[in-house]
């Protein structure tokens, strides 16, 4: 099967700073992926490339479209959760359903109204009446009745209590994803993500500075729990980071052999929040 | 324009509709109940001074006299006092509509972007084209539908109260609503409409398109600039140079930027109007004299400046990119 996105050189500037720097990837269909990056990255202009919603440079391809050109095209096959706050406040959960289902040909009204029935929403009620958990609610429902190839997450649960974070995540995974869709996140909550990502896509400074699958991140990266005695000799295999914990180094290592660090201390697969954190080190000074 | 086209206008406009509710149909309905109120209440006290002082029109069937001895000419003045009676509650309408469709315009393709929910909208197969073409529908075509329609209704309720009130004095209803001519009214008032869509075509392009465009107060900058620019050509007499009046630059460019949103500025202010005739009798929204109008340079002019600013309004909608 084809690749969902490919992007070749993608660039976006403005008018002080370099959002996008001539980044180049692949994202196959079937796959999560993980966007993540430090505020100000080019996370939010990447997908606005993706959706069309931005100008950029470069050649991008979404689903056989041109996201310049063919913007309300591709929309057919793709969804968009941004951050909660994107639903017009006036609009009843009844007029939201009506509208998406006339507009939209590949809605599901009925799975629609399934989701919804498992929420507390009524249709007469108005989105300013909602909380931001239920604005999700609304907003998941008729994202997940539209038969899409991609869809594509900013900052979904952002300001949402953890209940609602791990419904949303759990109702993605369970009653959506499926080996003919594509899903792309960015978040900040790496922790709740990471269990479900299948690939993962550092960008820093508008440039990707990680793109693997997960396996791949699992075989490169390794974290070794070092008692002090050992400390000098695991520095000097030149870790990406370290840190303390108890008394004990918590080293990270980037391509080292495994066999050369078992005998430091118990190695492990490193979890992307710590990976994160090492690989930005130094972004905000 | 494929049938999913033509869905998703539909769609859109109903849309608008949900979301103006208040101006498109409780802006114009609460207007007339307002009119027909201040109306009764202004019978009622006219029948109650009227009564303190003794005087009782047509209580010994004077006023029926009065209507029985007109000839036919005076009987046509009657029907077409009537008739204005009619148009009176037209005419507030009017107004409100004007304001309605302007502030409705300048939000537009602005609010959205204020409130980020352009990324709802955005998110859906719609064009950026239809999404504006349904706001200028819903401009020129819904608003104005609706406030006829309130219009009419409430002419109709009008022309009844008055002649209820007329029975109480011993005149024969029905012979005096035989004089007016509703049907000819309600048909003036909606034939005036694509004639309003024209000619607002250049103000609600230029509303739309500094709501497309402008990343705040579009107010601000949908007034200053015609009306800044407006006072520049003024200071410096640059209409001299191509032998115009400085009005010309206000009544041809400021007015059609901002006021054409408002209904009948076109046969107030159109080039080749007004020639009412001496003869009062003529119904003055007669639409053979209205649409003179559409023998003026002038709307034909808006039209195509209107359609232009749309389309910079679609490109606009497009590509600004900044919620």
């Amino acid at each position: 099967m084809s690749a969902v996105i490919t992007a070749s050189r993608l660039g976006k500037r403005y008018k002080s700073s370099v959002a996008l720097d001539d980044v180049s990837f692949q994202i196959e269909p079937g796959r999560i992926v993980g966007l993540i990056g430090p505020n100000g990255a080019g996370k939010t202009t990447a997908l606005k490339a993706i959706l069309g919603l931005t100008d950029f440079t470069g050649e991008l391809n979404v689903l056989g479209y041109d996201p310049r050109k063919q913007r309300d095209k591709l929309m057919g096959d793709v969804c968009f959760i941004a951050d909660v706050a994107v639903l017009p406040r006036w609009i009843k959960v009844s007029q939201a359903v009506d509208f998406v289902a006339n507009v939209h040909p590949r809605f599901n009204r009925k799975k629609c109204e399934a989701f919804l029935a498992r929420t507390k929403l009524q249709p007469n009620q108005r989105v300013r009446q909602m909380s931001k958990g239920m604005i999700v609610q609304l907003h998941l429902a008729l994202v997940m009745a539209i038969d899409a190839r991609l869809l594509i997450l900013d900052e979904p649960t952002l300001g949402l209590d953890i209940l609602y974070r791990k419904q949303f995540y759990q109702n993605l995974l369970e009653d959506y994803f499926d080996e003919n869709k594509t899903i792309i996140v960015t978040t900040h909550q790496v922790e709740e993500v990471e269990h479900i990502l299948t690939d993962l896509m550092f960008i820093r400074d508008g440039r990707i500075v990680l793109d693997a699958d997960m396996d791949a991140v699992g075989e490169r990266f390794i974290e070794v729990m070092v008692n002090a005695d050992q400390a000098d000799a695991a520095r000097a295999l030149k870790p990406i980071d370290e840190r303390q914990v108890f008394g004990k180094s918590i080293f990270l290592f980037d391509g080292a052999s495994r066999a050369t660090l078992e005998p430091l201390g118990e190695t492990r697969r490193p979890s992307v929040s710590d990976l994160f954190v090492a690989t930005m080190k130094g972004t905000y000074a | 324009m494929n049938n999913q086209t033509l869905k998703d206008l539909y769609w859109l406009v109903k849309r608008e509709f949900w979301e103006h509710r208040g101006g498109f149909f409780w802006a114009p309905v609460i207007t007339g109940g307002i009119f027909l109120l201040l109306n009764i209440m202004g019978i009622i006290t006219a029948e109650v001074l009227g009564a303190r002082n003794g005087i009782n029109f047509g209580a010994s069937g004077g006023l029926q006299h009065v209507i029985a001895d007109m000839d036919a000419g005076d009987l046509s003045q009657v029907g077409f006092a009537l008739d204005i009676a009619m148009y009176s509650a037209m005419g507030l309408l009017v107004v409100v509509l004007g304001f309605v469709v302007f502030f409705y315009c300048l939000g537009a393709l602005y609010d959205d972007r204020r409130d980020r929910s352009i990324l709802f909208w955005k998110s859906l197969p719609v064009s950026d084209t239809s999404t504006v073409l349904s706001k200028v529908i819903s401009a020129t075509v819904l608003a104005p539908v609706i406030a006829v329609v309130v219009g009419i209704i409430v002419g109709m309720l009008q022309l009844l109260i008055l002649a209820v009130t007329l029975s109480f004095h011993g005149v024969n209803v029905w012979q005096l609503l035989l004089l007016a001519h509703p049907f000819r009214v309600m048909f003036n008032l909606i034939g005036y409409i694509p004639l309003y869509a024209l000619w607002a075509a250049p103000a609600v392009g230029w509303l739309l398109i500094c709501s497309a465009w402008s990343r705040s107060k579009p107010f601000l900058w949908a007034v200053a600039l015609p009306v800044g620019v407006g006072l520049l050509v003024t200071w410096f007499g640059i209409m001299g140079l191509f032998n115009l009046p400085t009005a010309w630059f206000w009544k041809n460019i400021v007015q059609r930027a901002l006021l054409s949103v408002f209904p009948g500025t076109g046969s107030m202010f159109g080039d080749s109007m007004i020639h009412i005739s001496g003869n009062t009798g003529t119904d003055v929204l007669d639409l053979a004299q209205t649409w003179h109008l559409a023998a003026s340079p002038s709307l034909w002019i808006g039209v195509v400046a209107g359609v232009a600013l749309l389309a910079g309004a679609i490109w606009f909608r497009r590509w600004r990119d900044d919620a």
